[in-house]
């Protein structure tokens, strides 16, 4: 099984564009491929194929409730809550738990001696899994709109993994912090997407920074080439960063895209690059088995 | 009066429009709030004046010396962060939520917390005002604390320079950034394109900008490259009471512009767009609250 992660520093650059005709080509040309959309805040690439679902997990964290009956207002739990989600005035016996804030470490269970400290779940997101037969092969993060952090319903999206899949494209989230490391961070290699101005380049080399520090094999698909300047294209050879592709600026694969259509469905020549692209990752770094 | 541009979805065109908006005319202070990937500071070029170290938490680290492989960590952390390989204790920095349990119930004091110190906040002068601006170190929690340290520090300046108007460029996404960005602001501005994603992830955005109460204005980029997905945007702002600012063309021009180390306003004051964002502008600032 290879594990190829398609992200990029800034957003819409065309992550979910590779991801989704890259997952759609190796689904064509009979390999067992699966999908994972790990940008939970945003996740859009469901759209653009037919698919059933096939199950739905709740993804959930635990919070404190807390018994003013038997809390003593001794301050303990704020004391070992690192993220302030704990309010308390003690003279006026006020104590209140601010679950938004709250990450579910367990810490404030722990310090109250008292036993006055319970726990309950409370909704992040879901997973859901799509199929087009039996098999899931596209799985979906989706956050609840109002939660602040994605990476507990990321997690479980990668737990869905199925080890007999000969390729796993996960789609990452933008950015470099959290949220990109934990979506890459189990992949075997790595595809940037980027765009040739500025903007692009400045992120390009954010991530390219973030991928040398975990050690991870990585390559640059340029989309939207002639667009903007050649600066992308002089960093990658001063770099020795590996230029996997490039895809003109063409507006009718932007309308295509806008529409939730797979240009490697009707394009043959596109279908081609996007499959040589993963052929030859697999080639150089195949059967590497990571674990993490 | 401070405004915000956002978009959920990335690659809208956020950036270009907030610095469209800071060229305008009168002084601003412009806030990148987009701290995982910061990009205003390439047009501006701003005069760094202050650097200010963010500690976003802290992570664990184990004293070898003192660790007796109880094992008690790794019962205690939620976050699967701690794993025994090889008779020896690892704590996996990634996985690491720095919520300092491990630390206060290791009985040999053997773990420490190591702060995260390598974020910044900056702030200084471009060409129309003054400009703050942060930069997350990778792979660090994007909590939203750094995105309120921006705008404390773009209040605290505009109030020193006298100058009324603060525009806040937002990151992608629908997550605690985002939150952070949009609480207490005056107005705000949605950048969408017409594709599927655009629309969807607008319409998740607009899911928190409604718990904020807030009125928000919505601009189609590119209106033009599928005329039927800027007609369902257009309707759906109808059925559900939201300003619809304007739509922009698809425009080489705005790229050309970034590539210049200019907004558009300052590349081509007279182009159609420009003569468009200019009327967005009095509509979003001139609406009353």
């Amino acid at each position: 099984m290879m594990k190829i992660a398609v992200a990029s520093g800034k957003g819409g650059t065309g992550k979910t564009f590779i991801a989704t005709n890259i997952f759609y080509t190796l689904l064509k040309n009979n390999y067992r491929a699966m999908l994972i959309d790990c940008d939970a805040e945003a996740p859009n690439s469901v759209a653009f194929f037919v698919t059933k679902l096939i199950n739905e997990l709740e993804v959930s964290q635990l919070v404190p409730v807390i018994n003013p009956d038997s809390c003593t207002f001794c301050g303990k739990c704020h004391e070992y809550c690192n993220y302030n989600a704990i309010f308390i005035l003690p003279p006026m016996k006020i104590i209140k738990v601010i679950e938004d804030l709250c990450h579910g470490c367990g810490a404030c269970s722990v310090a109250c001696k008292a036993g006055a400290i319970s726990e309950k779940p409370i909704s992040l997101g879901k997973v859901a899994l799509y199929s087009t037969d039996r098999l899931p092969i596209l799985i979906e993060a989706r956050m609840n709109i109002g939660v602040m952090s994605p990476i507990p319903v990321i997690k479980e999206a990668i737990k869905q993994i199925d080890n007999k899949s000969d390729f796993v494209i996960l789609d990452a989230p933008p950015g470099t912090s959290c949220p990109f490391i934990q979506s890459t961070i189990v992949a075997d290699y790595v595809i940037l997407v980027t765009e040739p101005t500025p903007f692009g380049l400045s992120d390009l080399k954010q991530s390219v920074e973030t991928l040398k520090s975990i050690n991870k094999p990585y390559g640059v698909i340029i989309n939207r080439a002639g667009l903007g300047n050649n600066d992308v294209f002089k960093y990658l050879i001063k770099n020795e960063i590996p230029l996997l592709l490039e895809i003109p600026f063409n507006k009718q694969i932007a309308v295509l895209y806008s529409d939730g259509k797979l240009v490697s469905e009707s394009d043959s020549f596109f279908a081609k690059q996007m499959l040589t692209v993963v052929e030859n990752i697999m080639g150089k770094y195949g059967n590497s088995n990571i674990k993490w | 009066m401070e405004i915000a541009i956002l978009s959920g979805k990335g690659g809208t065109g956020k950036s270009c429009i907030s610095a469209a908006f800071a060229t305008l005319n009168g002084k601003v202070v412009l806030a990148d709030c987009d701290v995982d990937a910061a990009n205003l500071y390439l047009i501006f070029n701003p005069a760094h004046e202050e650097e200010v170290i963010y500690v976003s938490g802290s992570k664990a680290f184990i004293d070898y010396s003192l660790c007796t492989n109880c094992r008690l960590c790794i019962n205690y952390c939620r976050f699967d962060a701690i794993s025994l390989i090889n008779d020896k204790i690892l704590i996996s920095e990634i996985a690491c939520d720095g919520c300092v349990l491990c630390s206060r119930i290791c009985p040999e004091n053997a773990i420490k917390m190591v702060a995260n110190s390598k974020s910044r906040m900056y702030s200084g002068s471009f060409r129309n005002g003054k400009m703050v601006y942060g930069r997350l170190s990778p792979g660090e929690e994007n909590s939203g604390k750094l995105v309120n340290m921006v705008r404390k520090k773009a209040r605290e300046t505009a109030k020193l320079n006298a100058i009324d108007t603060i525009i806040l460029d937002g990151p992608p996404g629908i997550g605690c950034p985002v939150i952070s960005t949009l609480a207490g602001v005056d107005r705000v501005v949605i950048v969408t394109e017409p594709t599927i994603s655009g629309l969807h992830d607008m319409e998740r955005l607009m899911g928190i900008v409604q718990k904020f109460n807030l009125n928000a204005f919505v601009i189609i980029n590119k209106y033009d490259l599928n005329i039927s997905i800027s007609t369902r945007i257009k309707t759906w702002c109808k059925e559900n009471r939201i300003t619809l600012a304007d739509e922009l063309p698809f425009d080489k021009n705005m790229v050309e512009a970034m590539v210049q180390g200019k907004s558009i306003i300052e590349f081509n004051p007279y182009s159609e767009i420009s003569k468009k964002i200019k009327i967005i502008w009095n509509k979003v600032t001139n609406q009353k609250k």
